[in-house]
Parts: structure tokens; sequence; C-alpha cells
């Protein structure tokens, strides 16, 4: 342990983080799962979905924003969150129009994944069904705001990973909505079927076409163990 | 190149194709062209270098700006709670008659525009409304037909203003029907005190020693959220940057406040040297004026007082005469969006960008405007920061209460006899400014606007402070009849349509929460809908990026508090389980136009 290593705790457990770690990374490498939906290890830190809201010394912050400081006391996995978090994705699941049985990304889908996670049967917030536009217009890929949770890994991901800066959100409040950088139609920005961009949708917003069921129901990445698994095993295995 | 292009281009390079200078871009060409199409979107992109879909953003965000076209004149109806109770719906009803047009709409010539606006600042000559920039206040449904008749004579909103207000609204660089409405001076900010020296004294002393003073005086933020200013400052001084900035936040937007605009009209030269003396004090050389397009009839004569302190040797080169302190002050037009008022969001939207709030840390003292070190202060801070230089920090830290040293300012309106502007000392009982204004029948004070709380009868006794009932300003009355239900709805509607909509808890949550509220008011309530309120607005405050959702649910969990049992009545325990939700006559309204009869409902 250096010098500069950060001491803190998460729900009791010592977890040690370097200097400009935020509590999400400290967590990530120390085996502890925060749940999270726009936060992705390969982007900027964006805080929009706020599924990583944990406790810091008693005030609520998002973990994917908040670097880590020696001494703070972090609440994670408590009754208090799992309620808080619970009422985030039910929000996210009335907001837009999510129809998990027939999605292509059912099974990869992280809404869906945390759904299942957090033990969700049915939202207790009504469904508002909004309208929203589909665009099919690209030869390779489609949009599908109905699917959209505004996390904006797609803004990141193009603008910081692919350099093309094809979409941006546009509109305010219930309003607000994810667009392209061009008048109305994805055909017409830059974006190709490889890019990055079209990988970081957690959900079914942005697909690539034709492609849809190559991997068979059942044989997907949250068909057998639940979202954050992954992360978890690492404790489990000992890696810290 | 069309004439649009190029007009376009030239506006552009006017502000050096800066894309940090986008609100002033389009503010210039939907001033230009009457809103901003899509070829001017794909010209101010190609012109500041930034993509179409980044410009698309910044104006989508702002309810001035418009990618439809709209009339060359529009009418703005400000809509909020004091204006629906002082008979908004009927000067509406008046205007869409009038005009012949639906709220939201324009005229077939295409001429006019009519829509609603949040709160423009003139809630205690409520209702009023803007026709473009210009202010029309104490509207009536025959009023409004005689604003429609003048506007269609003469196609000159100026031509409005047909009597003046009090003190410099009659000013011809404001020349408006505004009133001031001070009702109570106090020692502090509306005090009888040319505006003085506070400059050249500050400058005498160096920059610590300011903070120093500051510090002692223990002022803290009149925005709200009541920070020490002395602190703030010291953080910012002590910060790292090429370059720091002073900010003053003019977005005065919380509905039921308008004490700004008053310091604006009578007191600007005391904001501008609390501006100045900040700038001396952290080491800026340039101030941010952040004004909400709602006031934009002061900006020329603001412009006006900003020359006469260059003039004087207060701003520019070597102020106060103070060799090596350079400071000025750039007036920064908002347009129109609530969130702005959130520090953050302020600087966002200086920076040319949506109003989305930043994510903290770093706090702006660390990193703000264009990643510089940057103080933020509102208007109110700025004045009490000139007179605790002039007057010294014993003398102002005696004034007002314990933990909240001063005086504070208050916007009061709704039902009382005498609205208008206060300046108490902290520390003063709510009853005492009730007995003042009129307002002694009041059932319910909104303190601090809809963020704030909704308190009854027995909190009158609680004093005004930053430990007790804490107020950013806005103190709006409520007298026996009013429904507190109502009243949620209507801040809900507000916090909903002024939502940035970064975050899932505030753009989604308030959606709800007004669901509730209206399915309350519908008579469609049950017992358990009391704890979902309860429990949906705990999430929200709790699971919010910022203020607005942080404190967005207050309404409705304030009500729930201190007016339960109007929530109660219309909450009943239905142990059938079930929910009158269906109204037939409602369902069958559309086939009953269609048929041009109607149908008969048997009830058994």
């Amino acid at each position: 342990m250096s010098d500069k290593t950060i001491a803190f705790t998460i729900d009791g457990t010592a977890v040690t983080a370097t200097p400009g770690q935020t509590i999400l990374q400290a967590a990530d490498a120390a085996g502890i799962y925060i749940p999270r939906l726009c936060a992705h290890a390969r982007l900027e830190p964006f805080g929009a979905c706020r599924v990583c809201t944990v406790k810091v010394n008693g005030r609520p912050q998002s973990a994917c924003t908040t670097p880590a400081v020696a001494g703070m006391v972090v609440e994670n996995d408590t009754p208090e969150m799992l309620e808080h978090r619970k009422a985030l994705i039910e929000m996210l699941f009335v907001e837009g129009n999510h129809f998990c049985m027939f999605c292509e990304k059912s099974g990869n889908c992280e809404l869906q994944a945390l759904g299942y996670r957090f033990g969700i049967l049915a939202p207790k917030y009504p469904y508002q069904f909004p309208e929203r536009s589909v665009d099919a217009t690209h030869p390779d890929v489609m949009v599908d705001r109905n699917r959209c949770i505004l996390c904006a890994r797609c803004v990141r991901a193009s603008r910081d990973l692919d350099g093309k800066h094809v979409f941006q959100f546009v509109g305010r409040g219930p309003g607000k909505k994810i667009w392209i950088n061009a008048e109305a139609k994805l055909k017409d920005t830059a974006l190709a079927s490889a890019d990055q961009a079209v990988d970081f949708c957690p959900v079914g917003a942005i697909l690539r076409k034709r492609v849809g069921f190559a991997v068979p129901i059942g044989e997907r990445r949250y068909d057998h163990a639940p979202i954050g698994s992954d992360i978890e095993a690492r404790r489990d295995g000992g890696a810290q | 190149m069309s004439d649009a292009a190029k007009t376009i281009a030239d506006i552009c390079r006017t502000f050096g194709n800066d894309p940090a200078r986008l609100m002033d871009i389009a503010r210039a060409v939907q001033a230009k062209f009457g809103h901003i199409p899509g070829e001017a979107l794909d010209r101010i992109a190609a012109c500041v270098g930034v993509p179409r879909v980044e410009v698309e953003s910044t104006v989508s965000f702002y309810t001035f700006f418009s990618e439809q076209p709209k009339g060359r004149i529009v009418i703005r109806l400000c809509d909020d709670i004091i204006d629906r109770m002082s008979g908004m719906e009927t000067v509406a009803r008046a205007f869409t008659d009038e005009l012949g047009i639906p709220v939201g709409g324009t005229t077939p010539d295409g001429k006019i525009s009519l829509e609603y606006t949040a709160c423009i600042g003139m809630s205690d000559q409520a209702p009023a409304a803007m026709v473009n920039d210009i202010v029309v206040t104490y509207l009536s449904s025959d009023k409004a037909r005689e604003v429609v008749r003048i506007l269609r004579e003469t196609g000159d909103p100026r031509k409005l203003v047909h009597r003046l207000g009090d003190g410099n609204n009659a000013h011809p660089l404001i020349h408006a029907m505004v009133h001031n409405g001070i009702r109570r001076k106090g020692p502090v900010v509306l005090a009888d005190l040319p505006p003085g020296d506070a400059v050249r004294k500050a400058v005498a002393m160096s920059p610590v020693e300011v903070i120093r003073d500051l510090k002692t005086s223990r002022l803290r933020g009149r925005g709200g959220a009541g920070f020490p200013t002395g602190l703030k400052w010291e953080f910012t001084r002590a910060a790292e940057g090429a370059q720091k900035f002073v900010i003053c936040n003019a977005d005065e937007g919380e509905p039921g406040t308008f004490k700004d605009r008053v310091l604006l009209t009578e007191y600007p030269d005391l904001v501008f040297e609390g501006m100045t003396i900040a700038g001396y004090a952290i080491g800026a050389a340039t101030g941010l004026f952040y004004l909400r397009a709602e006031y934009a009839y002061l900006r020329a004569f603001l412009e006006n007082v900003l020359q006469q302190r260059r003039a004087k040797g207060l701003l520019g080169q070597a102020v106060g005469g103070r060799e090596g302190f350079d400071f000025d002050i750039r007036i920064q037009m908002g347009a129109g969006a609530y969130v702005c008022g959130e520090e953050t969001s302020l600087i966002s939207s200086c920076e040319g960008r949506r109003g989305d709030p930043k994510t903290r840390p770093p706090f702006p003292a660390q990193k703000g405007y264009l990643g510089f070190p940057t103080c933020v202060n509102n208007v109110e801070t700025f004045c009490c920061v000139a007179r605790v230089i002039e007057k010294g920090p014993g003398w102002f830290a005696q004034i007002g209460s314990k933990g909240s040293p001063g005086t504070k300012l208050l916007s009061i309106s709704g039902d009382c006899s005498r609205p208008g502007v206060y300046e108490f000392p902290f520390g003063v009982p709510l009853r005492e400014v009730l007995k003042e204004c009129g307002g002694d029948e009041a059932a319910a004070v909104q303190m601090g606007g809809p963020s704030g709380q909704l308190v009854g009868p027995s909190d009158f006794d609680r004093t005004i402070c930053y430990d007790d009932l804490p107020t950013g300003g806005s103190m709006m009355i409520f007298g026996p009849g009013r429904n507190v239900l109502e009243i949620a709805r209507t801040f809900l509607e507000f916090f909903v349509h002024e939502s940035c909509g970064y975050c899932t808890p505030c753009r989604v949550g308030n959606v709800l929460l007004k669901q509730k509220i209206d399915e309350l008011l519908a008579g469609r309530g049950r017992a358990e809908d009391l704890p979902y309120l309860e429990q949906l607005g705990q999430s929200v405050k709790f699971l919010s990026r910022c203020g607005l959702g942080q404190t967005s649910p207050n309404p409705v969990l304030s009500g729930l508090k201190n007016f339960r049992a109007a929530y109660e009545a219309l909450a009943p325990a239905r142990p059938d389980g079930r929910v009158p939700s269906f109204d037939i006559r409602e369902a069958l309204q559309e086939s009953e136009t269609l048929q041009g009869r109607a149908s008969v409902v048997f009830t058994p």
C-alpha cells in the first residue's frame, strides 16, 4: 500500500482507491457491485441515471462522479438504497415504451437486467406511453427512441471514441430526446455500423440491423447470472 | 451565399465566431428572423465550428428560442399561481377570442403568436404579460382586447406603454409601465444611501483584507442556499487558474420573486459595485452579468449604467485608480429557463450550452466558466457586499439574527392588501411580515417560492432566517379559500416544464407527482395515494442531481405535512378496492360532439 492509497469503507468493508478514482471505480476494483446504467468504464462519467447513487457520509452522491476521499463512509447495499434504485428503474420503465418480450436486446439489456436483479415484477408507477419516433433510414443501424433511457452513452462514445458527434440531446424535461447530427435522418449522419456508439447502448434504442437474434434467447449475457455478477466474482475470487 | 446566410455569418462574426457566445448568436438570429430554422442551425454550426446537433441542442433548450416560425410579435402571458388567482384565465380567454387562436398558436396572417410563459417577475402587478420585450401589467379581459387592438393597428409593442411606472421605470432607457412597489426600506439594501465609494474603499485594501471583512460580516448568499460569501471568494481566490471570473446571477426565476428586478431598476450601481469588489478580491478581470430574458427591457438601461461607470473609472483599466486592477462587466442574456438560476446551469448557459447543471465536484470556485475558477453570486448578495465594504463588517453583522446577519428582501404577492418589496432584518417573525403587508387572513404561505415550504398558521410565529424559515425572497400568500392541492399542482406543472431532463428522478418523478395530484383533484384518490406521494417525493429529493429536483417535491411534501387534512379529504379509504377512474360523461363527450346530441346515461 503506497502513501497515495485512499482508504474508505463501503457498507463497512474496507476499500482502497488510487488518487483520481471515483467511488464506482474503486468499488469495481474491489469486487463490490454498485448498480449503474449511464456509467461505463470506457466513458467519461455523466451522472444522469442516478442508479449508482450511494450515501457518502450520510449524503446522497452519484458514485460514478464522486472522487474517492480517504475516510469516507459509503452506504451502497442497504434496504433504503434498494428502494430508491427500484424507484429509478421503475421510472425508466414507465417513461419509455419498453417491450421486453419482443425486443432484440432482451437478455443483453442492462435496464431489464437491473429489473430482474432488483426483483421488480411490475412498476408501481403508471405507464406514460409516450409517442416517440423510430429512425430506420440507415442501412445498417436503427434508432428506436421508444426504448431510449437518455443515458448519453452513445453521445459520449460517438464523440470521444468514434470522434464523430453523431448523437446529442435536444429539448428539455420530459420532452428531451436523443437526436442526431443531421436534419432528421440517421442515414444522413456519419454513423457507421462498426461505430462504438452502437455497442454502448445499454438498452435496445440503438440496434445493428440483421443480427438481432444471432445469439438466441437463453444464451445471452444476463440469462444465467444477474447483472453485476462479473464484478462480484472479483471479490469472491479474492482479487483484492 | 443567400442573403440570410450572409446575415447569419455576419451575426456570428460579431461574436467572434465563438461557440461560447451561442446564446447571443441564437438571440440575434431569433430577433432577425423570428425563429431559428434548420438552415440557420447549419450556418451557425459552420461559422462557430461545432456540429449542427450541438447548436440544435442549445437552441431547443430555451423557451425564447424557436425552430418553428412565430409571429413577429409574441405575447407571452405569465402563467403561475398568483396570476391565476388574479384572473389570468379570463385574460387568456380574451386573448384567444380576440386573436382567434389558441394559446400556443399564431394568427393566420403570421403576425402575432400567443403563448404561456413561467413567472416573469411581476407577481405584485398580476396578471402580466410580455409582448416581445415590453411588459404589460394589471391585465384584464378589456385590457387584453385593447392590447390586441393596438398591436393590430400599430404593429408596435412599444405603443402598449400608456403610462410609466415610478422611479427609473420612467427612465427613457427603460420606459416601462412596471412599478417598483417598494413598501419597506431597510438599513442595508434599500437604504437611502447613494451608492457610495465601496469600490474605492475596497481597492485601498488588499484583496485578502476585503475577503476578511466579508468573512467577519458573516454575509451568506441571498439566492437561497446561504453559503458564506467570504468563504466562496476565498476558495475562488485560492484556486489555480490562468483567469478567473465573477458572475452575477440575475436569472431571478423563482415564481413569486421580483425583488432583483427592483434592485436592477433602482440600485444597479450597488450590484455592479459588488461585482467589481468581487473581481478585485478573487483576482478576476471579467464579470458576467446573466440577465434573464424576461428582464430584457432593463438591458439598455443597465448597459448605460455600465458605460457611466467606465466613464467614472469604476470599470475598465486601473479601476478606482488602482494600478493593475482591470475589470469590466459584460451582460449575458438568458433565453427562458428557470434551471439556469442554478449556478452551474447558469455557467453552462454562459458558455453557450444547454442549461444543464454541471457535475460537482469540481465546484465553480475550482472549475467554473470555461473551466476557470468562478465565483457566482446573487444580485442581492452583491448589493450586501457593497454595503459591507462601505459601512464595515461590524455594522452589518449586528443587523439581523445570530446565524443570519443582515436583512432580507422579500417579494410579497398573493392574498394581501399591500403586495410588493419589503426589506426586513433577518429573524423577523412571519406573523409580523403578514401584518405589515396586510396578509393577516392568510391560511397558508409559500416561503421561498415553489421550491420552498408551504406553511400554515401554526408556523406563523417562526422567524425568517437561514436556520428557521429560509427564503430566496419569494413569499406567496394564500387566503382561506385557496386549495393547497391546486397550488401544489401549479408548482409541479412549473417544475415539469422547467426540468432540464438530465437526470431520471427529476425528469420522470415530477411528471408522476403531478399525475397523482391530478387524480386526487379529479376525485379519483384513495388512501394509498398519500404514502405513494411521500415515497415518490422523497426519492425525487434524494436522487436528483441538482437543486431543482432536490426541492421540487417540497410543495407536496410540506403540504402533506402541514395541510394533511386537505389531502386526506381527497384520499378516502376505499374498502372495496374500487377507484372511480371511469367518467362516463367524459368518455361520451367525443361521440356526443360528433353526433350533435347528448346521450342519456342511466344510473341505477
